[in-house]
């Protein structure tokens, strides 16, 4: 019985090894300045500092730069389209309901090449040249159905009365919303925007399908170019840590929410 | 204006906006691969676009390639990921969820990141790169997909049907072959369009992992849409890609969509 345990947990901790093996190594060699990886030169905080005090190329700087503001915008749009459509949605009867929940599933089935080739030609069809906007837009279309999955189980576990109740003591059906149905789904609102965030700044096939040829750069787009051209930038590996570690404490504070809430509702 | 205020109060309506916004930037460009497929440069309709495919001995050798590396990639998850799933669910061998959090957070982490790590692994290792690191690549990189949704659906399982079958006189084994196993399959279904979908149209990774050196399906769609003459004929090639899709997630039924991304955790 032991031997199976020790076995078990021992297969875990195999997967685990491999699994986290390249990512140590980038972590590992963010704290010395080689050009290449496994060559260890010395202990430095040189690339960290580069990345803060930009001692490091532009089209880098600019690359962040770009995937934070566009993270920010698409998820902030489809978590206002996405909350708005889940409440739209629940309130549907059940055919429609269906209809649209059908509709909402194609962009989480679609891999992320169709995707970005569908909305290529889309933009090509309409002759809307490509750049910003329309890498917004793309991200807004593969991030709001999961804002729109985050915050309908919010809505179809809250008692309804509630919000006739408002009604019946005479609050209009704005105040109703804005004070019993927008508090019971904020959680899922919240989760919705951070899922969104995660899933734009990690965007790659979309985003290089839709960024059009005026050199905008997305830090994955920018990755790609960069190994292609035979190297990675130093600098991306200090940067791929602090990403590394920022899902990792943004995870913990999910799964930390999905608990309380899971708590809230036994 | 009274049938107005009405109307925008009634919260049904408040769907209205999104199914519009999906018609245009889900729907319409999917019909779009369609009609680019079946359009020449100049837009009249012409089938050549496939009749090159299929006269190209090159693009169809990459085609069955890129499918069989998927379907090797999606069976090593299969083998690797469903002994762990079932440990991991199981609570005679593991109480924690921080474990589980550790096999998902790959999943968050830039795919192109983690594939230039495996890259450098091999570099550092002196393992040449090739078909070999392309699959162990894939494998790792797509691994965390098959575990996440079998270990959901095991977690589901009514804990009383395997104690009803013990009961029953059930050995392990057999509980494990009558009872886990079948009803941990819609997990594996899941995980299996998490998993073969996304390696099937790859081309970023399989660039990477082979110095360029091999060449799946992905690459050669991407190549073509870019370049305005050949672009029909990549959606061609698009569509083409996208009837697998579809035969895919129509054998693996049409709910699963809400089993693998019902959640984050």
């Amino acid at each position: 019985m032991n031997a199976k345990k020790i076995l078990a947990k021992g297969y875990l901790w195999l997967l685990l090894a491999i699994l986290y093996t390249p990512i140590l190594i980038i972590a590992i060699f963010s704290f010395t300045e080689t050009k290449v990886l496994g060559n260890w030169t010395g202990f430095s905080l040189k690339l960290y500092t580069n990345l803060f005090d930009g001692g490091m190329s532009n089209s880098l700087m600019s690359a962040i730069q770009n995937t934070i503001i566009i993270a920010l915008v698409a998820s902030s749009i489809a978590t206002v389209l996405g909350s708005v459509a889940a409440i739209g949605i629940y309130n549907l009867k059940n055919r429609q309901r269906q209809a649209v929940n059908f509709l909402n599933n194609i962009p989480l089935i679609n891999p992320d090449i169709i995707t970005g080739i569908s909305l290529f030609l889309l933009f090509v069809a309409l002759g809307i040249s490509q750049g910003y906007t329309t890498v917004i837009l793309a991200h807004v279309t593969f991030c709001t159905p999961y804002v729109v999955l985050s915050v309908m189980p919010r809505l179809t576990g809250m008692n309804p009365n509630i919000y006739e109740a408002a009604l019946d003591l005479g609050a209009t059906p704005f105040q109703a919303l804005r004070k019993v149905i927008i508090p019971e789904i904020k959680p899922g609102i919240i989760s919705g925007f951070i899922l969104s965030f995660t899933l734009s700044i990690d965007d790659f096939a979309v985003s290089l399908f839709t960024k059009g040829n005026i050199g905008l750069e997305t830090l994955s787009t920018y990755i790609y170019s960069d190994a292609r051209k035979g190297g990675l930038t130093p600098e991306l590996r200090p940067l791929s840590t602090i990403i590394f570690v920022t899902v990792l404490v943004l995870l913990i504070i999910i799964n930390r929410r999905q608990a309380k809430s899971r708590e809230k509702l036994a | 204006m009274n049938k107005f205020i009405k109307f925008i109060s009634r919260r049904s309506t408040w769907s209205i906006p999104y199914v519009i916004f999906l018609l245009l930037f889900v729907v319409l460009p999917l019909i779009l691969i369609g009609v680019y497929a079946f359009m020449d440069y100049s837009g009249n309709f012409t089938v050549a676009n496939f009749v090159k495919f299929i006269e190209q001995p090159e693009a169809i050798k990459t085609f069955v390639y890129s499918v069989a590396i998927a379907i090797i990639t999606t069976f090593l998850c299969i083998l690797l990921g469903y002994p762990a799933a079932y440990i991991l669910s199981n609570k005679e061998f593991n109480r924690s969820k921080t474990m589980v959090l550790l096999f998902i957070l790959p999943m968050w982490v830039n795919i192109l990141i983690r594939t230039l790590a495996t890259v450098s692994l091999f570099d550092i290792t002196g393992i040449p790169l090739g078909e070999g690191a392309l699959l162990f690549g894939l494998t790792y990189d797509f691994l965390p997909f098959m575990i996440y949704p079998i270990y959901n659906t095991m977690m589901k399982i009514d804990k009383n049907l395997i104690e009803a079958a013990q009961d029953l006189g059930a050995n392990q084994l057999r509980v494990f072959l009558k009872v886990i196993l079948p009803l941990s399959m819609p997990g594996v279904v899941s995980g299996i369009m998490m998993v073969f979908l996304p390696t099937i149209s790859t081309f970023a990774i399989s660039e990477l992992l082979t110095m360029n050196d091999i060449r799946l399906f992905g690459s050669i769609i991407q190549e073509n849409i870019m370049l305005s003459d050949t672009m029909n004929y990549g959606a061609a090639l698009s569509l083409i890609m996208l009837i697998i899709i579809g035969i895919t997630s129509f054998f693996s039924g049409d709910d699963e969509g809400e089993v693998s991304h019902g959640g984050i955790i």
